[in-house]
């Protein structure tokens, strides 16, 4: 469409998982997406950067099936799930954490968990899988019968994500999970997520933090007004001047 | 079960009724109380119309509340799907008027008559929330409100000017087949309803809907669906409220069915508390009586004689100030999102959900 990609060092080989092609997105009349196109390998953690309205959380939005894309591809492990809806997905291993967390306040955290298992049928296991949560964020277990509106924000960030997982997704969509949360409390959020990224699930995130994101993801992608504009591993796209100088106030 | 701490009243009898009876068990000891409270009340015309419009009332309080409490979409336009269900049961009876199943003694074929009327107000009016519904609950916010609002119009306006629905005059002659035990058994039925579907996975979503649509949907709900058929019933109820209410009064007319009878259910859902069933009733007595006590009361004073016809007139400037008092001292309603039985005190212990 544009300039070409700026691809910054070598990916490590990986086996694709997602694939968006050149979607588009609108919102009336203001074109919010020009064609972005990215990959996230099975078991990879992918970062998706850039400034307030470059188009992160529509991206994410078109990938969950919350968006309908007026142009454009996206498959799952080799299925086109272009225009499904977040309905369809979740049962074909898409969870997403949404934007400002979206907890339901007035119900428990254990009720909150349940709902993430609400497609599942298999009670037993789901019992299990909330112990995994309940391990992976201990302070959840002792709040487990608290209204969720009542938790701190990180708390919630934890539920939002334990949540989540609880639909046992292949892929894990988390938009903006530092938002609003003090950076020890983002710090323990991002070694959980290392750990659940450990145990397969492919985890595509959308940040503002870019420091940290890039410094938890294997690759990275920076999105400049609806247009991917440089692609690279973590690490790389950190040691870049460019983006140190655009992102991280260098 | 979906609010906190909510205990279900199957929950609540679960281990001391036989699996097979669980169903049943309701319909078993709803009929004979019926059965009675008709008897009773065979000598009081008064009461018994009375009786009937709580009833009618209650079950257009609890059917709203399956969309405006549970599912928190915002429906304003309950009295066009009660009028829908009304003119439609209403033709349906004067049309078969003459027929008499004649296997059937006369008062057993009126009564299945009576419910194949009933059945059909209650499925156009459903019909019509699948269409309103359909397009606008597609949408988030304030559009249902605004479409049931102008749906409630146009019913009240096309019936005002159809030759067959007796245009402003009304239609008279609708055989009386309504009884106090008939109106209560559909009382029961959208209780049974309302409150299984709030034990439901069904209820669960709902309530995901009305607490985050966002995050419902990233859940796997499938909203749209839910808001849909959640509105479908509610208006399946509705049409049965009104069907029922055409088959008591002496004549049905637009006049019955305007904005006011809407806001009037909305008052009842709003008091009662939205996403509580029991508040919903309890609002819906308390609201329909209110005038009646006023009037007998002024009437008792005597001097106030004319002050007592005005009571009708004065009802929604006393439901304005009522809500404007309950926002302020009880913005979640008399019973918030609790049902009756988690309000009372407690007998019987209560055990909370949690892994230890």
């Amino acid at each position: 469409m544009s300039e070409p990609v700026k691809v910054l060092g070598e990916r490590r080989a990986f086996d694709p998982l997602l694939k968006v092609d050149g979607i588009q997105v609108r919102y009336g009349a203001i074109q919010a997406l020009r064609g972005v196109s990215l990959t996230v390998g099975k078991g990879e953690m992918v970062a998706l950067i850039g400034a307030n309205g470059a188009g992160k959380t529509s991206t994410l939005r078109a990938v969950s099936g919350m968006l309908k894309p007026s142009a454009g591809r996206i498959t799952l492990a080799g299925q086109d799930i272009t225009g499904l809806k977040a309905h369809q997905l979740v049962p074909r291993g898409m969870a997403h954490a949404p934007e400002g967390r979206g907890i339901f306040p007035n119900l428990t955290v254990f009720e909150n968990l349940e709902l993430g298992a609400y497609l599942r049928k298999d009670t037993a296991q789901v019992r299990l899988d909330m112990d995994k949560g309940f391990s992976l964020f201990p302070v959840l277990r002792e709040r487990q019968r608290q209204l969720a509106g009542t938790l701190s924000g990180g708390e919630q960030q934890m539920l939002a994500i334990a949540r989540a997982l609880l639909s046992k997704p292949q892929l894990l969509l988390l938009d903006e999970p530092s938002l609003g949360l003090a950076p020890q409390v983002t710090e323990t959020i991002f070694r959980t997520l290392r750990e659940v990224n450990a145990t397969g699930v492919s985890v595509l995130l959308v940040e503002q933090n870019a420091h940290l994101a890039l410094n938890a993801a294997h690759y990275g992608y920076v999105l400049e007004t609806g247009e991917v504009v440089m692609a690279g591993p973590g690490k790389a796209l950190l040691d870049s001047a460019e983006i140190r100088r655009a992102y991280l106030g260098e | 079960m979906a609010a906190p701490g909510v205990t279900t009243l199957t929950d609540v009898d679960t281990g001391r009724v036989p699996p097979a009876l669980r169903g049943l068990l309701p319909v078993l000891i709803a009929v004979p109380v019926l059965a009675l409270a008709e008897v009773l009340l065979g000598s009081s015309p008064f009461a018994t119309y009375l009786l009937s419009v709580v009833g009618v009332n209650i079950i257009l309080a609890v059917s709203l509340n399956i969309v405006n409490g549970m599912t928190g979409q915002f429906s304003i336009g309950h009295a066009g799907f009660m009028a829908v269900g009304a003119y439609i049961a209403g033709v349906t009876s004067l049309e078969l008027k003459e027929v008499a199943l004649s296997f059937l003694p006369v008062a057993a074929s009126d009564q299945v008559l009576f419910t194949v009327a009933l059945l059909a107000g209650g499925t156009c009016a459903a019909l019509c929330g699948f269409l309103v519904g359909l397009p606008s609950l597609r949408l988030r916010g304030d559009y249902l409100a605004i479409v049931t609002l102008g749906f409630g119009e146009i019913i009240r306006v096309v019936v005002q000017n159809t030759e067959a629905f007796g245009r402003a005059l009304g239609l008279s002659g609708i055989p009386q087949y309504s009884s106090v035990a008939m109106v209560y058994f559909w009382v029961f039925l959208v209780v049974l309803v309302a409150r299984r579907i709030a034990g439901s996975s069904h209820g669960r979503s709902l309530w995901a809907i009305r607490e985050d649509e966002v995050a419902a949907e990233a859940m796997g709900v499938d909203t749209t669906g839910y808001k849909v058929r959640a509105f479908v019933i509610s208006s399946f109820f509705a049409g049965i409220a009104g069907g029922l209410f055409a088959h008591f009064v002496p004549i049905i007319n637009p006049g019955s069915f305007t904005f006011v009878k809407s806001m009037e259910v909305v008052v009842m859902v709003v008091l009662g508390g939205l996403g509580s069933s029991t508040g919903a009733i309890v609002a819906a007595i308390f609201l329909t009586l209110l005038p009646e006590g006023l009037r007998s009361l002024f009437g008792a004073l005597g001097a106030e004689g004319s002050l007592a016809q005005k009571v009708d007139q004065i009802r929604m400037p006393v439901y304005g100030l009522l809500l404007v008092v309950l926002m302020l001292a009880r913005p979640q309603g008399l019973f918030g999102t609790k049902e009756l039985w988690d309000v009372l005190p407690r007998w019987l212990p209560r055990k909370k959900k949690g892994l230890s």
